[in-house]
């Protein structure tokens, strides 16, 4: 008798990523009154365990996650329409939560909603930390593999393969586990209409941070956020001399 | 409903540019994403300078990488034209005034004191690579007193001159038939002003549509028109045509936008009609004339235009529907239930679908193969307030099962990519070989049986075969501008071939005159359709219109052989 799945899924709404980030003018962070999505790496997270359920792996339910403001249901409710089968929110307006925040409070749902498997993507392309799914693994002392481009489960084996510089490597490992996902694995369906009607009737249960006795509290402070120097137009010299001369001029040679 | 709350400036082929964002994550998404992403022409070849590339100097013109010497010769597929010989040969002494007026080195092309023949191909053959002009002169003028300049000169000693903006027409307008001068507009490239509160901006005729519309964006607002070719096309070029496009349906068509145009006629003269004012009822509205006339009167060296506001919100969903009734009904509702916030109404049917998907290699969004593909677009100011009445929309087209199936753009590139569906018929339609194209009114209830029709005399007569490499024909596609009932009829070849030509005209035209449509809705005329233009004017008409032509151009020199 293989092991039934019970997949937490989470998922972070985040600026689109077509969105050219800007500045605030305070310098505190960057503008957030433009376009979001879920992050795209999420997207492969879920994509990824739909598809465990449709190759007839004992999927016995997907659970999709989210911290953050109340606009975060609208990435759920996607989240639903591709085919998680219920959602739990997590209100949290008033900051940004931290990757050891994060990681802290997917424990406490792991352990309460009995999970046995964990696919999060390997980084939100807002701050870009790649710490969530490695922090988790460690608070629950759980077997880790990161950046999968492939998985294959067999019973309570997971087969994952992840793309290292030059080659790629497999690991191998008994659930439970945590994967975290990597661009290769898959190409994230579109929402359905019918399943975007679906989704609407899909649970969705809203809960506070105090719920899982987790505080949020943050551990950094961001001093300052800066726009990258523009980048300065090329010049062209004559031959190779003129090359010479110019990187001489520029303390290069 | 998920986010189907799009609350971006309406940007959805704005480039993706996240340069000041460069982290690894963003570009790596980027990297593994192009193998899928159809922005537009990702699978065209490669050396060809595409219907969307930023040419950062003149057209260039239709697809230079692809050898043009393959193209036949517009004189040659078209036997009966004759060159007219009351029109001068150039010789050195035309080439040295050119010279003289136009002053720099990169503003002419001139075949006639060198080996320039490379050079001239792109200016010569036309993005369908259908026709093909001998000229050995392209001049570049860079200002409006330039323009006047040259066709004084080419007017006093009849030098035929074909206007040229991007190069994108479809219709073989903006190439020569025989040896005529072209004057391109692609130096004439700057915004004069622009009016942050009234939306109206003045701009050269040369101004590259998708710069225009970049340039309103940072602004907040919009270009009311917008097409497959904005990359290349021109706003002198889209005015020449009275191109239609995407956003006819919302913003209205270029004769209510334009405000008022500079040109310069056959003998120099100024068109000095640059107003700024949305009222102006002092005498005969002239500019009109301009727009649409294809350069057969005059050259617009200057547009003025009213823009509209940038939706901040914008939604795109894609549909299967089971049958051409169903679409119709889906066209009501949405005019119905989404009213003011409806800014596309596309209508692409199956086998366009395919062809987009065999020619790109992109995946098709829904699963399932259905008839007929729509894809709604919305646009407004209020996020909340646009996805609850596209919910509504959406949830009853379902329920009472208009359409089969769908699906809603959930993040800028899937928005893009649906919209790629529809703008990608157009190169797909001709990658195989050739395409030939109609682009036709027709009354909403019969618009979709010239397809049909079309079809059903391609199986009968054997020309036709997805397979077989013999048969010249490889599809009939029908796709189009449903909100302005126009159907553009896209019969894709291995090859150009004559048989077929003889099947289709003047079969289509006929087909569309009998139920009271244009055979030619937004493309013009051109030289392919010229010969058609009496089974949508009468003589009447096409007389009044001879008599424009001889007042405004009394020696004939403007885009001859072409329009009436
Ligand atoms: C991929 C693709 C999609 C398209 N989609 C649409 C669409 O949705 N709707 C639509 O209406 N059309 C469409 N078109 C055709 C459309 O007519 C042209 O793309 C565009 O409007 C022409 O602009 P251009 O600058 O390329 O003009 P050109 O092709 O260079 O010229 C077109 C005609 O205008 C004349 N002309 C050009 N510039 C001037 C000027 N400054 N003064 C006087 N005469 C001039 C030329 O002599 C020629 O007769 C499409 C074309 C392509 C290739």
């Amino acid at each position: 008798m293989a092991t039934k799945l019970r997949i937490l899924v989470p998922v972070k709404r985040v600026i689109d990523y077509a969105v050219k980030p800007r500045v605030n003018k305070a310098q505190t962070g960057v503008e957030t009154n433009v376009k979001h999505s879920m992050n795209p790496f999420d997207e492969l997270s879920i994509e990824e365990a739909v598809r465990l359920r449709e190759k007839k792996k004992p999927v016995e339910d997907i659970l999709a996650f989210s911290a953050g403001p109340a606009k975060s249901q609208d990435i759920l409710r996607t989240a639903m329409a591709m085919g998680a089968d219920r959602g739990i929110h997590v209100v949290e307006e008033k900051q940004e939560l931290e990757p050891l925040g994060v990681a802290k409070l997917l424990k406490k749902v792991v352990e309460q909603e009995d999970r046995n498997l964990v696919i999060l993507g390997k980084q939100s392309i807002d701050d870009d930390a790649n710490q969530t799914g490695q922090m988790l693994a460690g608070l629950l002392n759980w077997p880790q593999a990161t950046q999968a481009s492939q998985v294959e489960i067999d019973g309570d084996t997971c087969t994952v393969t992840r793309e290292v510089d030059g080659g790629v490597e497999t690991l191998r490992a008994k659930l439970p586990m945590i994967i975290t996902t990597d661009l290769r694995l898959n190409e994230p369906r579109y929402a359905s209409l019918p399943n975007i009607m679906k989704a609407k009737k899909k649970p969705l249960d809203k809960k506070t941070l105090a719920d899982f006795g987790v505080d949020g509290e943050k551990r950094l402070k961001t001093v300052k956020v800066t726009e990258p120097p523009a980048r300065q137009g090329g010049g062209k010299v004559e031959d190779v001399d003129g090359m010479i001369g110019k990187l001489k001029e520029l303390g290069a040679l | 409903m998920p986010s189907i709350n799009r609350c971006l400036p309406a940007v959805r082929r704005l480039r993706i540019a996240n340069t000041n964002f460069q982290q690894s994550s963003q570009l790596r998404i980027q990297a593994a994403r192009s193998a899928y992403q159809p922005l537009q022409r990702r699978w065209q070849h490669s050396e060809a300078a595409t219907a969307s590339s930023n040419a950062d100097e003149g057209p260039p013109p239709s697809r230079s990488g692809l050898s043009q010497s393959k193209i036949k010769y517009t004189a040659e597929s078209y036997p009966d034209l004759k060159r007219d010989s009351r029109f001068k040969e150039i010789t050195s002494d035309d080439v040295k005034f050119f010279k003289d007026v136009l002053g720099a080195d990169n503003a002419i092309i001139d075949g006639y004191s060198q080996d320039a023949t490379s050079d001239l191909e792109a200016y010569n053959a036309d993005w369908m690579r259908k026709y093909r002009g001998q000229t050995r002169l392209v001049l570049k003028p860079d200002s409006t007193e330039q323009v006047s300049k040259i066709l004084k000169y080419c007017n006093d000693n009849l030098i035929a001159v074909n206007p040229q903006g991007g190069n994108t027409g479809l219709v073989g307008g903006s190439v020569p038939v025989f040896d005529e001068t072209i004057i391109n507009l692609g130096r004439m490239k700057n915004i004069r002003s622009f009016d942050d509160v009234s939306g109206i901006l003045v701009a050269d005729a040369g101004v590259v549509l998708e710069e225009a519309d970049n340039y309103l964006g940072e602004h907040g607002y919009v270009f009311p028109l917008d097409l497959g070719a904005k990359g290349t096309c021109q706003i002198g070029g889209n005015i020449a045509t009275n191109a239609g496009g995407l956003r006819l349906l919302r913003y209205g068509s270029l004769h209510g936008n334009v405000l008022g145009i500079e040109a310069v006629l056959p003998d120099g003269t100024i068109v000095d009609d640059l107003c700024k004012l949305r009222k102006n009822n002092t005498g005969y509205d002239l500019k009109q004339l301009f727009i649409g006339a294809e350069g057969t009167i005059g050259i617009v060296t200057g547009v003025s235009i009213i823009c509209p506001q940038r939706s901040p919100a914008v939604n795109v969903a894609y549909f299967g529907l089971e049958s051409y009734e169903k679409v119709q009904e889906a066209f009501k509702e949405a005019k119905k239930q989404l009213q003011e916030i409806l800014s596309a109404f596309e209508l692409m049917d199956s086998q366009s679908q395919k062809l987009y998907n065999k020619a790109s290699g992109n995946k098709l969004p829904l699963e399932n193969d259905h008839a007929f593909y729509c894809l709604i677009e919305t646009s407004g100011s209020n996020t909340d307030h646009d996805s609850e009445k596209l919910n509504a929309f959406l949830e009853h087209v379902m329920g009472e099962e208009i359409v089969e199936d769908g699906v809603v753009a959930e993040n800028e590139t899937q928005l893009k990519n649906l919209w790629a569906c529809r703008e990608g018929i157009s190169e797909a339609s001709q990658h195989f070989g050739g395409v030939y194209k109609y682009d036709l009114s027709i009354p909403l209830p019969q618009l979709y049986d010239l397809i049909e029709d079309c079809r059903k005399m391609f199986q009968e007569n054997g020309l036709m075969d997805p397979e077989d490499e013999s048969k010249p024909v490889l599809d009939v596609v029908g796709y189009g501008h449903m909100g302005d009932a126009n159907l553009h009829l896209n019969v894709a070849t291995r090859r150009y071939d004559k048989q077929v030509e003889k099947v289709l005209e003047p079969w289509v035209f006929e087909w569309v005159k009998e139920r009271h449509g244009s055979i030619s809705a937004e493309h013009g005329l051109g030289l392919a359709k010229k010969p058609f233009i009496g089974y949508s004017r009468s003589d009447n008409m096409i007389n009044l219109m001879g008599q424009i032509k001889k007042l405004y151009d009394p020696n004939g020199i403007m885009n001859p052989y072409k329009y009436i």
